[in-house]
């Protein structure tokens, strides 16, 4: 590897290396170190780890009460649990429905392939917010859906989506499903054709070529896409928030709650460093396993 | 990939392609709606339009968040660019492993974790330097970290693919390293960074867990005010306002993805005649 411009490269690599570093990386120290704290009042609403008495010793104050809060309480277990089912069903039926779109984009001509990935991407780019509210006009109880079908004469009542669960799993799926057709598009367009039709020479009938072949070929992004649709899933606030319902408590409102609705600091940080170690620590690990096995 | 239609693939496009514009679509027709009941159609009209003229607090909170979005997205473009040549030009320095997973990392933290932390992370500064204080100024820089992710995986693409050959022809004829790369490399990721700065400007703007979290009293931003007034149930100006910030996004990133492509297809035509010259 040639080394020009030796002298310069720490300018290159010191300023986002710098500002990561301070503004996203140290920031999880600081929520660490605040989830051994009290509450107290005052601003901002907890006790110093490290301070100084009267008479002048210094007073060390760290304590595992929130964690154990977390545990006693078990409204953060049954938040944690419904936010992994709820992520993880979610994430399935992106998949199945995501499937099928990314192959009949891979195998679409070439113009039509640039339009069809803009037509996936432009919703993607579009306001999340404002996608989530244009799904409450669709499925509220005087919703378009309920308009239609009452007209019809299909349904004597409103159907009730908004509030339950059924509405948070459809603006998840609504929400992510770009984030899961991309990445499988990317794995199936580079499939190889000649793989395919070689099976069906050697007599595979094309269900059996597409489990032996397109699908084991198409694994990462398989990968890729559900993990892009299940860690955003499973913190998501704002889609429970709006068209959740009281039964539908996931663990990133719990937070929400915790910090604006009590202004508990210390255990909204505990929920965030446990959140962070039980879901975020072993797919990292995953993933830097997977990238060192590819990089050999 | 194979040149074969499959009856069943198509429905199933066409399925999940109305299912992601039919809200939007929706949405759209309901802005114009005159009656302020959803479920009834009061005729055409613009009356919510010229209603967002008028609310004050829409548009204090629309210009804070424009303010946000360029500053934060110029910042990110800086970093991102740095942050992509360093990984791709240079193979090894102490921190890149860091470096790599930093830039990785805000594009699957959840939000809400992202800002949870950042808002200590000022507090505590706060605390210790008496900087900086919460709006806009930290608004911008939790904003330029995201951001920052993403100009940086865009920009490190396209670097990874630009042809370096160029760059050493141009050292050859006694350019130094810094013109050589401004000269030749700058010009082909231009389209990329283009890009990535209007999709920072998309992601800034659109923000609201993040901004929540890292805001202070005053400072509120779009997203912010939109979701207070959703919260509270139906409110059709926001239709109105959802229509507008749809059409202008959708403008940018069918801009970005236009230039892409057309800058993709100029490269393509430039290598094809390198190759016939030759």
């Amino acid at each position: 590897m040639r080394t020009t411009w030796r002298p310069s490269r720490w300018l290159l690599i010191l300023p986002p290396l710098v500002f990561l570093l301070v503004f996203f990386l140290v920031p999880f120290g600081f929520a660490l170190k605040i989830s051994f704290a009290e509450t107290a009042v005052r601003v901002p609403p907890f006790t110093d780890a490290l301070s100084r008495a009267p008479d002048g010793h210094l007073h060390w104050a760290l304590t595992l009460a929130n964690f154990r809060y977390l545990l006693i309480d078990d409204v953060y277990g049954v938040a944690y649990l419904y936010s992994l089912r709820t992520a993880f069903f979610a994430t399935l039926i992106c998949l199945l429905l995501g499937y099928p779109m990314a192959y009949a984009i891979a195998r679409a001509s070439r113009a039509t392939q640039g339009i069809l990935l803009l037509i996936i991407i432009l919703p993607f780019w579009t306001s999340f917010l404002l996608r989530v509210y244009a799904l409450e006009n669709i499925i509220r109880d005087n919703g378009i859906l309920n308009t239609v079908l009452l007209h019809l004469g299909l349904i004597a009542q409103p159907l009730r989506i908004m509030r339950t669960s059924l509405a948070v799993y459809l603006g998840i799926i609504y929400s992510y499903l770009p984030f899961m057709v991309l990445p499988l598009f990317a794995t199936l367009e580079k499939l190889d054709p000649t793989l395919l039709e070689a099976a069906a020479d050697l007599g595979s009938p094309p269900w059996r070529a597409f489990l032996d072949v397109t699908l084991p070929l198409s694994l990462p992004g398989v990968i890729a896409g559900s993990m892009l649709v299940f860690i955003p899933a499973v913190g998501e606030f704002v889609i429970p928030s709006l068209l959740g319902g009281p039964n539908t408590l996931m663990i990133g409102r719990v937070l929400w709650d915790e910090f604006f609705g009590n202004h508990d600091w210390p255990v909204a940080s505990a929920v965030a460093i446990a959140f962070l170690v039980l879901l975020v620590g072993p797919i990292a690990i995953y993933q830097y396993f997977s990238v060192r096995q590819l990089e050999h | 990939m194979a040149q074969r239609s499959s009856p069943l693939l198509f429905p199933v496009l066409c399925f999940g392609i109305a299912l992601l514009y039919l809200p939007i679509l929706v949405l759209v027709a309901y802005s114009f709606n005159a009656s302020p009941l959803v479920n009834v159609w009061g005729g055409f009209s613009t009356t919510w339009y010229s209603a967002l003229m008028h609310n004050r607090k829409l548009l204090d909170a629309t210009l804070l968040s424009f303010e946000v979005a360029v500053s934060a997205s110029t910042l990110a473009l800086v970093l991102g660019t740095l942050a992509a040549i360093a990984l791709v030009r240079i193979a090894r320095f102490p921190g890149r492993l860091l470096l790599t997973g930093m830039v990785n990392a805000p594009l699957v933290m959840p939000e809400i974790i992202t800002g949870i932390t950042q808002l200590l992370l000022f507090v505590s500064m706060v605390q210790l330097l008496g900087w900086p204080h919460r709006g806009f100024t930290t608004i911008v820089l939790a904003h330029v970290v995201f951001c920052t992710a993403y100009v940086t995986i865009t920009v490190q693409s396209r670097l990874s693919a630009a042809d370096r050959s160029l760059e050493e022809a141009a050292m050859d004829l006694g350019a130094t390293p810094q013109r050589a790369f401004i000269e030749i490399t700058l010009p082909i990721i231009a389209p990329a960074l283009v890009s990535s700065w209007l999709l920072s400007f998309t992601l800034s703007i659109d923000d609201l867990v993040i901004s929540s979290f890292v805001s202070g009293p005053g400072a509120d931003t779009l997203p912010m005010v939109i979701y207070s007034k959703v919260k509270l149930g139906v409110s059709p100006d926001v239709n109105a306002l959802a229509t507008l910030i749809i059409c202008i996004v959708g403008t940018c990133v069918i801009a970005a993805g236009v230039l892409m492509r057309r800058a993709e297809r100029r490269r393509a035509l430039e290598a094809r005649m390198a190759e016939a010259a030759r």
